[in-house]
């Protein structure tokens, strides 16, 4: 369980007459090293141990990752991931019987151009990464985010999903690895690096204007990480990979549920920070260091080494009130200092969550959001905010007389009153705002609720990337299509 | 030159919308915002032909602006229903008078009839006579819990159909934050329901009308109606986490103007895992409150008030509800244990 609640009992011991006496409290014999609550102390072998057996066991628990299966590491340079690494690191590498058997790799997103980092200090720090993994024998990638403007459509059109494993999967995966598996047990050197200077400088300006265009930070930290997952899966599928290993502590996931409830993320809460993350198909992102707080993630990286780069991001340096991501980071950091329990209190709020049900499973790609790829979550009741939200919309601006819209709300619901006294807000309405850009398709429709805030915050749509403008091209095609021959369609509603 | 109506394009727009950031002229604003709180009350179902339906009314800004609408609404849209005010008064010397007064003068301006039901008269006990038992120090557990079921037994009391509340978009967001922030997942299911089915005897079904209207535009509103509210801020904080939620999302608002509609938009989209252990909803074996526990919360408060053994309630004693629930007496020891002033 997430400790973190207890994180702020955790003591170095200082040298003095008080430690000296402190023995550890699993052994009972060398001395203690930290103190994990008030009477709890660990020498440091013994918190050596129970950190590693605290990855192993939520693997263990969780079964999703089978023998022989090929993994990505994100290592992003931070304490977390890079702990997370020297867990696998050391697990691939035990005897037999304690061995993790599936197949590491790593990659790493140099997002030094959206940051406006120069070309030199980019490329010290992929240097040190390269060192850093060579190290681990397993093979990387190192990949300047301007990759992304080079994907393919297939990265936002969903994968159909494996239907669930079948109880007993694992056990059969575990069984045929014994009989076959193995001899793939060292797997071939393979790396490729982008480096920094090999990236075109009009990438990078691409990049910049793609970012630049979302007018408050809000949107561009959130549009920032839906492009950083759309390379990491893409990267993972083209290189055979079927699960994608995030470094989220507890603290990290702790402050992730609050930015996805601040966001209108709530549909999606489950997915953003549950153990695993199947909304792209075939490939599955889980999250084997939620149990670990950020604190304990510290103390273990200092106590036993783990090299780690730092990396700025785009809300370094702001104030509190520069992004919500921003604020909601400062706010859960410092409740936590007056309330140590209050992580692992959000934390275990997300467990007892799921992702709503609408059609999660098999969702065709009619009701996947375009960029975050969760199920859409704009049909909503009548009574929502959602409706509410477009109700205000509708009666705050001159209406212009689009064509005519099978449904308009308010009618809708006078007619149920049985009053016809709704002045202005029947007929077609066409927000003022969705308007503009008319050779686009509307994106907005494409989305999910939240994705439409972070469109909304944009100058512009034209410098998404080319794949999501096209996807978003192919699936209002198909509606057109659908529209055409919907009176010919027997299941009007089962789209594509 | 001024900025015209965004909507009617003729007026001169007199204030930007909180919640849309349109600019807009006074009739319109009204127009709009009067609207949007019918097409919820329709949209939502809240109420049916004939109802009875009492209006919570402190004197404060919502509930004046909720009394005003409801009156309007009802008589504009025909919905055919009953409206009264009802007002608690705790009993505490000073403290309502003023609020009071307010809904004394909005009964006579929106001609509804008021009712103010008194903790004297619902319980037995005013406030002033508690703290003169319990002291300032906890005096804060009685009104909480008290309040919470007052307008329940005031509405049986007057046989209302229906309680609506004031509870506004804001109010609504702000306990879904700290739903989560303190790990309730019962309350934080519920919490974004516009209303609440009738749960056993003693609980009125509520509704919230104001539920998607921003705070901000609610002030707006009485401004330039000119309504007349009393602006009280409850001086009982009975959750420390309400405040640190109440921050946090004044800030986002300040970031994001339409966060408080999104965390609502999350808050109704959030579903609980399955197996997730609910805690049991009973009734209160005594007055038909619902409570988790054989006596609700109140009923314990007032016996241990009436005993003059007020800290029972305060503490963990559940272990002694089965003892009150048959009129067993108090060993000694326990008696002595809820006795002490000084908590
Ligand atoms: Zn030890
Ligand atoms: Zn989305
Ligand atoms: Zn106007
Ligand atoms: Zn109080
Ligand atoms: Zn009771």
């Amino acid at each position: 369980m997430c400790q973190v609640g207890e994180e702020d009992r955790y003591r170095y011991q200082q040298d003095g007459p008080a430690s000296a006496s402190k023995k550890c409290v699993k052994c009972k014999d060398a001395s203690a090293a930290l103190v994990i609550r008030a009477g709890d102390a660990y020498c440091r072998s013994c918190f050596n141990e129970s950190f590693v057996h605290k990855f192993r066991a939520m693997l263990g628990k969780t079964r999703v990752i089978f023998p022989g299966e090929k993994v990505l590491l994100a290592v992003s340079g931070g304490p977390a991931s890079c702990s997370m690494l020297r867990q696998v690191q050391e697990g691939v590498s035990q005897n037999a019987h304690k061995k993790l058997r599936f197949l590491p790799g790593i990659v790493y997103i140099d997002e030094g151009g959206v940051v406006g980092l120069s070309k030199e200090m980019r490329q010290k720090t992929a240097f040190e990464l390269q060192e850093l993994f060579t190290t681990t024998g397993f093979p990387f990638y190192i990949l300047p985010l301007e990759q992304v403007l080079e994907l393919p459509t297939s990265v936002v059109m969903p994968v159909q999903q494996q239907s669930e494993p079948v109880t007993g999967a694992y056990k059969a995966a575990v069984d045929h690895f014994l009989l076959h598996g193995r001899k793939n047990d060292v797997s071939p050197e393979e790396q490729e690096n982008i480096l920094p200077c090999d990236v075109n400088e009009s990438q990078t300006c691409a990049l910049q204007q793609l970012i630049g265009s979302a007018k408050t930070l809000t949107a561009r930290e959130d549009l920032l990480n839906t492009l950083r997952h759309h390379l990491l899966v893409h990267t993972a599928r083209s290189k055979g990979y079927s699960k994608l290993m995030l470094g989220d502590s507890c603290t990290r996931l702790a402050v992730k549920l609050l930015i996805s409830i601040s966001l209108g993320r709530g549909a999606q809460l489950a997915q953003d920070v549950g153990f695993s993350d199947s909304r792209y198909g075939d490939v599955i992102s889980v999250r084997p260091m939620r149990d670990y707080s950020a604190k304990e993630i510290a103390f273990y990286s200092h106590m036993f080494n783990v090299p780690y780069v730092s990396v700025p991001s785009l809300h370094t340096k702001t104030q509190d009130k520069a992004s919500i991501q921003r604020l909601t980071e400062s706010f859960v950091t410092k409740l936590q200092t007056d309330f140590p329990s209050t992580v692992s209190t959000i934390y275990r709020t997300g467990e007892k969550l799921q992702t709503a049900g609408r059609s999660s499973s098999a969702a065709a790609d009619g009701s996947r959001c375009l960029l975050c790829l969760c199920s859409l979550d704009t049909v909503t009741d009548v009574a929502s905010a959602l409706q509410a939200t477009l109700i205000s919309e509708q009666l705050s601006h001159t209406k212009i007389q689009g064509p005519e819209s099978e449904l308009s709300t308010a009618e809708e619901y006078c007619s149920i009153k049985g009053e016809g006294t709704c002045r202005g807000t029947g007929g077609g309405v066409v927000c003022c705002s969705s308007a503009k850009e008319v050779d686009t398709p509307d994106l907005r429709e494409l989305m999910c609720y939240s994705c439409q805030l972070t469109i909304k915050d944009m100058s512009s749509i034209h410098h998404l990337p080319h794949y999501i403008l096209s996807e978003a091209q192919r699936r209002h095609s198909r509606s057109l299509m659908r529209e055409e021959i919907r009176e010919f369609l027997l299941d009007a509603d089962e789209d594509d | 030159m001024p900025a015209l109506c965004s909507n009617c394009s003729e007026k001169r727009a007199m204030l930007k919308r909180p919640k849309t950031g349109h600019s807009l002229c006074k009739l319109c604003f009204f127009f709009a915002f009067e609207e949007e709180i019918h097409q919820t009350i329709v949209a939502a179902k809240l109420f049916k032909p004939g109802e009875t339906v009492g209006i919570a009314a402190s004197g404060g800004k919502d509930s004046t602006v909720l009394a005003y609408i409801m009156k309007l609404l009802n008589e504009r849209y025909n919905y055919g229903l009953k409206l009264m005010l009802i007002s608690v008064d705790e009993g505490i010397t000073g403290y309502r008078d003023d609020s009071l007064e307010t809904v004394k003068r909005n009964q006579q301006q929106y001609e509804l009839p008021l009712k103010i039901v008194s903790y004297e008269e619902l319980y037995g006990w005013s406030m002033d006579a508690i703290v003169k038992q319990v002291g300032l120090k906890n005096n804060c557990t009685f009104c909480g819990v008290f309040r919470r079921q007052a307008l329940d037994r005031g509405a049986i009391m007057l046989r209302v159909d229906k309680i609506c509340t004031g509870h506004n978009a804001d109010d609504v967001a702000e306990t879904v934050l700290m739903n989560v922030l303190r790990g309730d997942i019962a309350r934080l299911r519920r919490c974004t329901a516009i209303s609440t089915a009738s749960e056993g005897d003693g609980v009125v079904p509520r509704c919230k009308p104001l539920k998607y209207a921003y705070e901000k535009e609610i002030v707006l509103y009485a401004y330039f109606k000119k309504l007349d509210y009393f602006s009280t801020e409850c001086i009982y904080s009975p959750n420390a986490y309400r405040g640190y939620a109440r921050t946090f999302l004044k800030d986002l608002e300040s970031i994001r103007p339409s966060s408080i509609i999104d965390i609502i938009h999350s808050g109704e989209n959030l579903s609980v895992r399955e197996g997730v252990k609910m805690p049991v909803q009973g009734t209160c074996s005594r007055c038909g409150y619902i409570s988790s526990q054989a006596l609700c919360k109140a009923c314990v408060l007032l016996e241990g008030l009436n005993r003059g053994l007020p800290k029972l309630g305060i503490g963990k004693h559940h272990r002694l509800h089965e003892k009150i629930l048959s009129q067993q007496p108090l060993t000694e020891n326990e008696e002595k244990k809820l006795k002490s002033g000084d908590f």
